[in-house]
């Protein structure tokens, strides 16, 4: 499974076809399976059930996994841009499915920053890893989704992205949530069976789901759930504390 | 083993979420995703109904939490009980703590036999008689009556945690119990609600830097200085507060290393501590980690002196039950009252049981089949691959709705309480 130090043969030196076929399926199946388990982590830490907090363990345990998966990335060099003189986006065919992902919050991001120019952090792809927020989702600048009552920082790029999809679980809008996820259902990949050799082509995983949703739509604001006959009692919370 | 037993299954309205036998053994407290808690008697022994002998039956049955609304931070609070803890019995009465995520609660549970009846100051309908009609003075007589049982809170104890509690405990001097949420655990007497003190706290300065959380914690069973927390990410700290106030700097610090050959992206995920819980005799613990049980002498921090595989041909299929959650279920665990056995669930309704002293393991299922009286438990197989035989069920065949996370033993006879969902078994030894 996900061990690591999985044996990959060096394509460049590959005489046999077939060999070197043999050699690009072992790396970029294990570079695929490693894709997808980032792309399921990323979309675990978004999607939550917004009306009860959602499990800090869990969210815990996931983002240790993406950063895991983000470091061993990083390591392979998967991470770098491909033309280190570039002060441009990163090229489209790599992280394609992190792209989608990104693509309803760059719309709205404006200039995005460059990718890291090899200086062999986490700089440049990071910053491909923003969370998807729907367009008009009202920010909450001053929390992220663990901090319950300080101040938010931006501590480098990984950081930042990670804060990102914390800050989508503050976000108290469900509906566009479950909108853009909707016609996402797992399984809509399956893993085990990518494992037992089953390399159907170019298998883009959580793409080929996402590729047919339409870009996130706004919803109106719902965050506050109180209604006027509940005023008494919060006037009530807030003068006793 | 097939050992022959008595079952019962009772059925409650909601998903079962704690069980919890009290010191003797005698009542049976169950808490609930809808906020309730039922709380289950031993029958006597009675000569005209010999079959009965050691039954459970309802006892109590109260509301413990309603759901409530945050305000501040527009969230539901879940009324479900995450978990109960009975106090020592001190007189007639019984106590028990029962909590969810934000407050726990004192319950009182005493019984009524008699009534006093003979007043004379009420009419035939009910209505008060004018005073000045009253002529004797009646004194009223005590009647025996249907037994009642009454549940009232005695104490509330909230706003003292800002992540779910996940665990309480009672300590040793019967005085004071710790709650434990993610990040805090908090230090409370009985006697006083409007404070606690924090002993430990690993909230870190900036929340992003968080990896760790706290997932149980436990006080010793003898000495009322020493506690237990376990983390997400495998370890357990043992504290003693009579170091300092605040206990963040552990006495003890239990980890297994880790099999460099077995790691994956999962390695840190299945290492997560669900549960731990220390022997009656106060000389071991035990931790639950999503595949295996292991027991650690408290005298060595190295490495458990024993590992029990729950269910290990589960490790290939860590990425599916990943991405359907299931990787994630807090599994509990409990001791035999005499140590000498350890019991934790599984998926498909299936629970495990280890003899330490003869190192034999056996796979049961809590199912409408075993809650016939006097039925056999039939001792269960998984097949992980090959030719399955008769009667074992393939890896692929299990139900992982099906889970079963709480369970507690009797803490002197050989009963066990079983969580299947919304379904409660209690299996006993056969009595000849």
């Amino acid at each position: 499974m996900f061990a690591r130090g999985l044996k990959r043969k060096c394509v460049g030196h590959e005489e046999d076809v077939e060999g070197a076929l043999a050699g690009l399926k072992t790396v970029s199946s294990y570079s695929l399976q490693r894709q997808s388990l980032l792309d399921m982590s990323l979309v675990k830490l978004q999607l939550c059930h917004m009306l009860v907090e959602p499990n800090l363990c869990r969210s815990v345990l996931i983002a240790n996994t993406v950063r895991q998966i983000q470091e061993e990335m990083t390591q392979d060099g998967t991470w770098r841009a491909v033309a280190p003189q570039a002060a441009e986006r990163a090229p489209l065919d790599r992280l394609v499915s992190t792209e989608i992902l990104c693509r309803a919050a760059w719309g709205q991001e404006g200039a995005h920053p460059a990718p890291g120019l090899g200086d062999g952090h986490t700089q440049g792809p990071v910053s491909d890893l923003c969370p998807v927020t729907s367009a008009q989702a009202p920010r909450h600048p001053q929390s992220s989704a663990w901090e319950m009552d300080g101040p938010r920082e931006n501590r480098g790029s990984f950081h930042k992205s990670l804060d990102q999809i914390f800050e989508t679980l503050e976000t108290k809008n469900p509906s566009c949530m479950e909108e853009l996820f909707s016609d996402v259902d797992s399984p809509y990949y399956d893993l085990d069976t990518v494992l037992t050799g089953m390399m159907g082509g170019a298998r883009s995983g959580p793409c080929e789901g996402l590729e047919g949703l339409a870009p996130a739509t706004p919803a109106p604001s719902s965050s506050c759930k109180s209604d006027l006959g509940e005023l008494d009692h919060v006037v009530e919370i807030l003068v006793e504390t | 083993c097939g050992r022959e037993l008595f079952s019962w299954q009772l059925h409650c309205a909601d998903i079962i979420s704690t069980v919890e036998f009290n010191y003797s053994g005698d009542l049976l407290a169950t808490g609930d995703k809808g906020g309730r808690v039922v709380i289950f008697q031993r029958e006597q022994e009675n000569k005209s109904r010999p079959h009965s002998r050691g039954e459970y039956n309802v006892y109590s049955t109260f509301q413990s939490h309603e759901p409530e609304f945050d305000y501040l931070k527009s969230l539901e609070i879940e009324e479900k009980i995450n978990k109960i803890r009975w106090l020592p019995q001190q007189n007639a009465a019984h106590f028990l703590l029962s909590t969810n995520d934000k407050t726990i609660k004192l319950w009182k549970i005493s019984e009524r036999d008699k009534r006093a009846e003979g007043y004379n100051l009420k009419d035939e309908d009910g209505r008060l008689r004018d005073p000045f009609r009253i002529t004797a003075l009646r004194v009223p007589i005590l009647k025996p009556m249907d037994l009642m049982v009454e549940a009232s809170p005695r104490r509330i104890f909230a706003n003292a945690h800002t992540y779910h509690i996940n665990s309480i405990s009672v300590n040793s001097d019967h005085e004071t119990y710790l709650s434990a949420d993610d990040l805090r655990i908090n230090l409370w007497h009985l006697e006083i609600t409007d404070r606690s003190f924090n002993i430990v706290d690993i909230k870190p300065a900036n929340m992003e830097e968080l990896t760790e959380v706290i997932t149980a914690a436990e006080f010793h069973p003898h000495q009322c200085n020493v506690f237990v927390y376990s983390s997400s990410k495998g370890t357990i700290r043992l504290c003693d507060m009579r170091s300092s106030a605040l206990c963040d700097r552990h006495s003890k610090f239990f980890e297994e290393p880790e099999d460099p050959s077995s790691r994956s992206f999962f390695s840190e995920i299945i290492s997560s501590i669900s549960d731990v819980k220390f022997s009656h005799s106060g000389r071991y613990m035990m931790t639950r980690d999503y595949l295996s049980v292991k027991v650690w002498d408290l005298n060595m921090e190295s490495r458990p002196v024993e590992t029990h595989q729950v269910h290990e041909y589960l490790r290939s299929k860590l990425c599916s039950l990943y991405e359907n959650d299931c990787i994630f279920d807090k599994f509990e665990c409990c001791w035999n009252g005499s140590d000498s056995a350890i019991m934790t669930g599984s998926y498909n309704n299936f629970f495990r049981m280890f003899d330490r002293d003869t190192r034999r393991d056996v796979t049961l299922e809590a199912s409408r089949e075993s809650s016939k009286p006097r039925a056999s438990l039939k001792p269960r197989k998984v097949c992980t691959g090959g030719k399955r035989r008769k009667d074992e069920i393939s890896v692929d065949s299990l139900d992982f709705n099906k889970k079963i996370l709480h369970t507690a033993w009797h803490p002197v006879d050989n009963v066990i309480a079983v969580a299947a969902t919304n379904n409660l078994y209690i299996f006993q030894d056969k009595i000849n």
